[in-house]
């Protein structure tokens, strides 16, 4: 580039105006983010707020969430959960992904996306609401079944089960793991599943060895996007589960608000976004091991 | 183009499935009985007028626009600082600073509000439509910049060097030749913006106080089972609201890219 030495004199201005153009975002992101997760930190470690004051620093309230079997259970239970979502989506997911990228025309690529991104867009809260109308004791599939004579009594398994919550997630979240997955299928270099092919493998052996390997950064991109809200939700368990099979952010309400207990809601909240930060690692290191292993 | 019919009816299957539930809100918005169930009863628009006959609604439906409204343009104009200063310039801690501002999308929303609950209270701002907007101007602010990043990033350079060349300042530079080219990410990104904040449960009931809006006050109108048959009403209308504002924001930025000379390369985010 003919400007490359200029562009190094100019090279502290730039950086001056690069921080005075990002200041206000940064600086906002700073005050109703960065500071009030300090905060939670900070109450994390306090021995007992509900005094009002802060009375000393300690760990005791990890060892409390940690320890406490209610606690254990509702931190399995949202793990268990979320990675069943995370599966189900994901295996779902790719061969739609895998549809759209290699056998839609070009053109038409955006209106298929599109489509399956409209869902996403629609309300939540009445999404999860209508699961709830579908699989209630007095809902669609009850009453669709004993209208037809399927049925004689309305299943009450598919009610207030962690079955229906699993279903109910699964489906809000679809369209967030086709996404990744459909880019990162985009970027393959489609002559080499040619050369795959006129070397002799069969579409099947191609796909396994040359597709899949090559779009699995997009797969770890779809989990992490999938697993991460679904750990955090709040609504599908108090209104599919009936509020009686409660999740971490449940859980972190009830502390937090219904017993005024900030400590102890504070240190679950840093627990669960350990756990939320533990996995995603490792899927990360997974998917870095997966490339180095490809060269 | 390879053809495999398999996958294309698999693919359909799953978009029917993916469109099942939001399909049964108007047949069960214009379904002639309180009880969510088959067989269906008749025909009626007795629970749009029941919606458009309560107060309530109305107050919550006021909230949410004033909400909607100012967290898209707050969540925009934070955008574009964020955007053009992560596409345009280099600076030590970009990463970092980018980090932080885009963190928002990997935290659940319950730590998010709770975050911000406890610091609100614990400086005594009084929770009401204002703290509301403080949070979704947070959580919209990553939409925002991914977009805008997206379309500030495929400028030609040149022509902003070519404007200086002829005698433009920065900023006439900006509002003259970088606004109007970008100004389909920021239509995109105000419609998208603007739809987040509308539906947005968690910190709108968290942080609002005794201020209903209007995804609190359908999840309180959960508790009547007498209400569903107008909530399904409601939902119906929401849903198109929905499906109009993404189609416009689709169209503009379809616009965008034609306009920078670029190639699509599918929907948003």
């Amino acid at each position: 580039m003919d400007n490359g030495s200029s562009r190094g004199r100019f090279r502290d201005s730039e950086a001056a105006q690069g921080y005075l153009l990002i200041s206000p975002t940064a600086v906002y992101a700073i005050l109703m983010l960065a500071a009030p997760l300090l905060a939670v930190f900070v109450y994390s470690l306090m021995i007992d707020s509900r005094a009002g004051a802060s009375a000393g620093f300690t760990f005791g309230n990890y060892v409390e969430v940690w320890s406490g079997r209610i606690y254990q259970a509702i931190m399995l239970r949202s793990l268990w959960v979320s990675m069943l979502v995370t599966l189900i989506t994901v295996l779902l997911a790719y061969p739609v992904a895998y549809f759209v990228s290699f056998h839609v025309k070009p053109e038409r690529k955006a209106l298929w996306l599109f489509l399956i991104t409209i869902p996403f867009w629609t309300s939540y809260l009445i999404r999860v609401f209508l699961w709830k109308v579908i699989l209630g004791y007095n809902g669609v599939i009850n009453s669709g079944l004993m209208s037809l004579g399927i049925i004689d009594e309305p299943l009450t398994v598919i009610n207030y089960s962690i079955g229906s919550m699993v279903a109910t997630l699964a489906h809000a979240y679809a369209p967030f793991a086709i996404l990744p997955i459909f880019v990162s299928l985009e970027k393959i270099d489609r002559s080499l599943l040619e050369a795959g092919q006129d070397l002799g493998e069969s579409k099947l052996l191609t796909f396994w060895r040359v597709t899949l390997p090559l779009s699995m950064a997009g797969v770890i991109a779809a989990v992490l996007i999938v697993f991460i809200p679904t750990i955090g939700d709040y609504v599908t368990p108090e209104l599919i589960g009936g509020g009686k099979i409660p999740m971490i952010a449940n859980m972190i309400e009830v502390k937090m608000l219904k017993q005024n207990d900030k400590a102890v809601g504070a240190a679950i909240a840093v627990s669960a976004m350990l756990i939320v930060t533990a996995v995603s690692l490792v899927f990360l290191l997974l998917n870095k091991r997966f490339l180095k292993g490809q060269k | 183009m390879m053809k495999s019919p398999g996958l294309k009816i698999y693919t359909i299957a799953y978009l029917v499935f993916l469109y099942a539930p939001i399909a049964l809100l108007p047949i069960f918005a214009f379904n002639d009985s309180r009880v969510i169930a088959f067989p269906l009863a008749g025909f009626t628009t007795n629970w749009f007028v029941e919606m458009w006959n309560d107060q309530q609604l109305w107050i919550a439906f006021k909230n949410s626009m004033t909400i909607a409204v100012s967290s898209a343009l707050f969540a925009t104009l934070f955008g574009i600082f964020a955007a053009r200063a992560s596409t345009r310039y280099n600076f030590p801690g970009k990463p970092g600073i980018i980090g932080l501002i885009m963190l928002p999308l990997v935290l659940p929303e319950m730590i998010v509000s709770m975050a911000l609950l406890v610091i609100l209270i614990g400086i005594g701002v009084p929770l009401s439509i204002f703290t509301i907007i403080l949070g979704h101007v947070l959580i919209c602010t990553p939409y925002a910049v991914a977009i805008l990043s997206s379309a500030f990033s495929s400028l030609d350079r040149s022509l902003e060097e070519a404007a200086y060349d002829l005698g433009e300042t920065r900023a006439s530079t900006f509002r003259l030749i970088i606004l109007p080219l970008v100004m389909p990410g920021i239509i995109s990104s105000l419609l998208i913006s603007f739809t987040i904040s509308l539906d947005e449960f968690i910190i709108a009931y968290f942080l609002g106080g005794n201020q209903t809006v209007l995804s609190v006050y359908i999840f309180g109108q959960f508790r009547f089972p007498q209400k569903v048959p107008a909530i399904m009403a409601l939902g119906f209308v929401l849903v198109c609201i929905s499906i109009l504002l993404l189609t416009i924001a689709e169209y503009f930025r379809r616009r965008g890219i034609a306009k920078t000379g670029g190639k699509d390369t599918g929907g948003f985010l």
